[in-house]
């Protein structure tokens, strides 16, 4: 599915203002500890996760990831937000916590890896 | 004889830009043609030794060395030095402090992760001198 209609399906909002919305995203995944991450990453993978610092823009790059969604309506620095951009890493924000989340996307269609 | 050999500086703590150097990797590897999944592979690897170097070292390097039949990235720093590389090695044990820890790193995953990425991984480390890790990815 597109990261557009995975933003609507999740109620998410899009952080990033010029990453293409109409990638697909192949499969989902969340986990906040980064080496995990590495090691199960895939991609075109949406990747929910609380963690919101330069290094989750690292990991998602290095996996081409599709997207990467914060759960309990934390944000993301602007600094963070220009690399996610640069990269062209689209990232999501959502009221709804991550298990609600990965509910919604398994919901959609989008399964593990 | 190496093809390519390119060396990138990584500084201890530099948590802002961890992760840019195996990006810049990443990058030359696709540019150079390189299998997908060996790329996947040498990207983890890297990854988590540049994350090492920054959480626990004083400062190192990663040098990349391509020729047409393999891979090398030997990764080395200045101290301070793995007392129990056999700990360091199992999966789980980190010496990660909270802060590092909050952070999503610390898992204990770094050094296997490398190991199980690469066709031949070597650690040797002094403490007081520093560690080196050679790790080889074949091509064919």
């Amino acid at each position: 599915m597109t990261i557009e209609a995975l933003a609507q399906a999740t109620g998410a909002e899009v952080l990033t203002k010029t990453v293409d919305l109409s990638r697909e995203a192949a499969c989902g995944f969340s986990c906040d500890l980064l080496s995990w991450v590495m090691a199960h990453g895939q991609a075109d993978m949406a990747w929910v996760t609380v963690q919101t610092h330069m290094n989750v823009i690292a990991v998602a790059t290095l996996h081409d990831m599709a997207c990467v969604i914060i759960p309990e309506g934390n944000s993301m620095p602007a600094d963070v937000l220009a690399k996610a951009e640069e990269e062209g890493v689209a990232v999501l924000a959502s009221p709804k916590g991550a298990y609600e989340l990965c509910g919604l996307m398994w919901t959609a269609g989008l399964r593990g890896e | 004889m190496a093809v390519l050999k390119e060396v990138f500086p990584v500084a201890a703590e530099d948590f802002v830009s961890a992760g840019e150097a195996s990006a810049q990797i990443k990058r030359l590897l696709k540019k150079l043609g390189v299998d997908g999944g060996v790329v996947r592979r040498i990207s983890i690897a890297s990854y988590e030794a540049e994350i090492n170097l920054v959480i626990h070292s004083l400062g190192g390097q990663m040098e990349l060395q391509v020729d047409e039949k393999e891979i090398v990235l030997i990764v080395s720093d200045v101290g301070p030095g793995i007392p129990n590389i056999e700990l360091a090695m199992s999966e789980g044990y980190s010496t990660a402090s909270d802060d590092v820890r909050m952070m999503g790193f610390g898992a204990g995953m770094g050094l296997s992760n490398m190991a199980r990425n690469s066709d031949e991984f070597n650690i040797e480390s002094r403490e007081g001198s520093g560690t080196t890790i050679r790790m080889t990815f074949l091509l064919s």
